[in-house]
């Protein structure tokens, strides 16, 4: 089966900044993403899911690994300082390359 | 002095499980769910009383009650910076918290003067619309300056089409357009399961409470004091704006209880994204786990009296 390299970029953050993120998203020319609700632990403390005060999501986005570093580096010029907000990037495989 | 209403018990109840780490927690559906009710019961009551009696709302209470939104969070600010020696995003991020309003803590009193049958303006929640915008929006003008970089139409959007104001404004208008007889179908699962529906909220409310008792030790006794002096000074202002009014005593009680409780769904949101540089914890854990159980414990019954004072 013939396969094509992604990248997948996993971002947990803060959830009231959910829609000021898909507007960066939209604005960096992210194709699609999925959000899930979040809860856990870190450098912050621990982060409830029952509460969207409190709450955390998982972002995730396959995309071309040059559009991943794009999102990236936005998002830790801009949020890093202020905002309990981590990411990773892994190389996946995909199969329909036209879609990512 | 009468039982305490068993609502506040859920609350007690929420704290107590929650700091001894009881397997219990809704699923955040069930609050925005039963948050949306309350909304919506708040409003559509408003609404309903509103039809009623023709009554408008005078022009000068409006202005007053935006005075009172815009003038509440500035002495928070001074306090803050110079008692509290916070920094100046937090200062004005207490500021917002403490001059904008809780709806949790309006809904508690409706239910208060309702059990004890104190008449209160059906108006009442226009009121917490008209206070819950203003105070945010100069807590922001107090961290940032005029000239600071705030996406102010984003922000606009935000506030004017929050949650609460548009299920608040939207069960008002419902309310007042369809008249006692017009929601009489509804008014069984709205008004009738009220208080039960404020029961389950004020349970969530008291484990996200306990959830935040931690992290008072981090923040000194100054937020203890803070969340305790701040409602009883701006129950005051609010009472005696009521009489300036010429507000019912219930009325008064309310009005002194929006100006006491301090926000912690509209405020934080906001400021978590226009004023990044403020501690989030600092301020919520002031108005969730100090601020809302005084009110709801204490100080209501506090500003009922008063208020019964002032009106003479």
């Amino acid at each position: 089966m013939e396969k094509f390299n992604r990248q997948l970029l996993t971002i947990v953050t803060e959830a009231v900044l959910e829609r000021e993120l898909v507007a960066e998203f939209d604005a960096l020319g992210v194709r699609g993403y999925t959000i899930t609700d979040a809860r856990g632990r870190g450098g912050r403390g621990t982060r409830r899911s029952d509460w969207v005060q409190d709450g955390n999501i998982r972002v995730e986005i396959v995309c071309e690994p040059a559009l991943a570093d794009r999102v990236a580096a936005l998002l830790r010029d801009r949020y890093y300082d202020h905002y309990a907000m981590i990411l990773f990037m892994q190389d996946v495989d995909v199969l329909r390359p036209d879609k990512f | 002095m009468p039982a305490m209403d068993p609502v506040i018990l859920f609350f007690v109840l929420g704290v107590v499980a929650g700091l001894a780490r009881a397997d219990l927690r809704l699923p955040g559906a069930i609050y925005e769910f039963v948050s949306t009710v309350l909304l919506l019961a708040i409003g559509l009551k408003g609404g309903v009383e509103l039809a009623r009696d023709t009554g408008g709302m005078p022009l000068t209470e409006f202005a007053v009650l935006v005075a009172l939104g815009l003038a509440l969070p500035l002495p928070v600010f001074a306090i803050a910076r110079h008692v509290g020696r916070l920094s100046r995003e937090d200062a004005a991020s207490l500021a917002a918290h403490y001059g904008s309003v809780s709806v949790g803590t309006f809904a508690v009193v409706i239910g208060y003067l309702a059990s004890r049958g104190i008449a209160y303006e059906a108006r009442a929640p226009v009121w917490v619309v008209l206070l819950e915008v203003p105070a945010i929006l100069v807590g922001i003008l107090l961290a940032r300056g005029v000239s600071g970089a705030v996406a102010w139409g984003r922000l606009a959007h935000e506030l004017f089409l929050g949650r609460s104001i548009v299920l608040l404004v939207g069960g008002l208008a419902i309310g007042w357009v369809s008249g006692p007889d017009g929601t009489a179908s509804i008014q069984p699962f709205f008004f009738g399961l009220f208080k039960g529906i404020l029961a389950l909220f004020l349970l969530e409310m008291g484990l996200i409470a306990a959830s935040h008792l931690p992290a008072l030790r981090r923040h000194g006794i100054f937020i203890i004091a803070f969340g305790i002096a701040m409602p009883l000074a701006a129950a005051v202002a609010g009472a005696m704006a009521g009489r300036l009014l010429g507000l019912s005593p219930g009325g008064m009680t309310v009005l002194a209880t929006l100006a006491a409780s301090a926000s912690y769904i509209a405020a934080p949101a906001a400021i978590r994204t226009a004023v990044p540089e403020a501690n989030p914890a600092l301020s919520l854990t002031a108005s969730l786990a100090v601020t809302f159980p005084f009110n709801i414990i204490v100080g209501i019954p506090l500003y009922e009296r008063l208020a019964a004072y002032l009106h003479g």
